[in-house]
């Protein structure tokens, strides 16, 4: 099963946890939970993709519409608890060229803040 | 010469199925002791393999997929009997592109497959694919 399995405001971030394949189910799940809290004027959205093993390049591509919407209000997106393989993957695409990855939600919280 | 041991997949084109190629292809990384790295490689070309075979290539029937164990390579063949491509027609995908513009976000799937696997090759015409990728050991 692959979901947005928590959304919770941490101070000014909005950090969404998922589970299982991030695909364009999941890449949907993520950016419109993500919309909820930007269009409250939250705009800085952190993904923690701890249980997330395994990634295909629509759901990822998704994150790049996310990229936008929040460089529209001067945020930014973050991923903390990659797995090597997705940390890879972002990396060939670029997208780590847009955003920080965090090695756990507590560092990336710290950091973020 | 002795035959390659081989592993042989028939996926229909249903949502999500690429998994049971990469649970294989799992199996066959471990058999063949590849790294942990190599096989989430591996996993991850094939994701973006199947999905070009189901999504881009309009078959309408299944997927074979194959997986040639030796002692030096894992040999992965997909197989589609869709239109075909022209790999001169494919545009390499930059991310600075896409970003704040209305390029598709999409397109990222060959040039992902290039960069994890060893060797990638394609053999394509209006009858369809077969596009072979080698991990070396």
């Amino acid at each position: 099963m692959n979901k947005v399995t928590n959304v919770e405001l941490i101070g000014d971030v909005v950090v969404i946890s998922t589970e299982g394949y991030l695909n364009k189910d999941l890449g949907d799940e993520i950016q419109n939970a993500a919309k909820e809290h930007i269009s409250n004027g939250i705009n800085k959205v952190l993904i923690n993709l701890e249980r997330s093993n395994i990634v295909n390049s629509i759901g990822a591509s998704i994150l790049i519409e996310l990229i936008e919407e929040l460089q529209e209000s001067n945020g930014s997106l973050s991923f903390c608890s990659l797995v090597p393989i997705i940390e890879k993957t972002f990396k060939i695409m670029g997208l780590t060229k847009y955003c920080k990855s965090y090695p756990s939600q507590a560092i990336a919280i710290k950091e973020m803040s | 010469m002795s035959k390659k041991p081989t592993v042989e997949l028939k996926l229909p084109i249903l949502k999500n199925m690429e998994l049971v190629a990469t649970q294989t292809a799992e199996v066959v990384a471990k058999h063949m002791n590849l790294s942990d790295e190599k096989s989430g490689e591996i996993s991850m070309a094939l994701i973006e393999a199947c999905i070009n075979a189901f999504e881009h290539s309009e078959s309408k029937s299944e997927v074979y997929i194959h997986f040639l164990i030796d002692d030096k390579n894992l040999i992965i063949k997909v197989i589609d009997k869709g239109k075909g491509f022209d790999e001169s027609k494919v545009k390499i995908p930059k991310i600075e592109s896409k970003i704040n513009t209305d390029e598709r976000k999409r397109g990222w799937g060959l040039m992902l497959i290039k960069e994890l696997m060893d060797s990638v090759d394609f053999e394509s015409d209006h009858t369809g694919t077969t596009l072979t990728m080698i991990k070396k050991k």
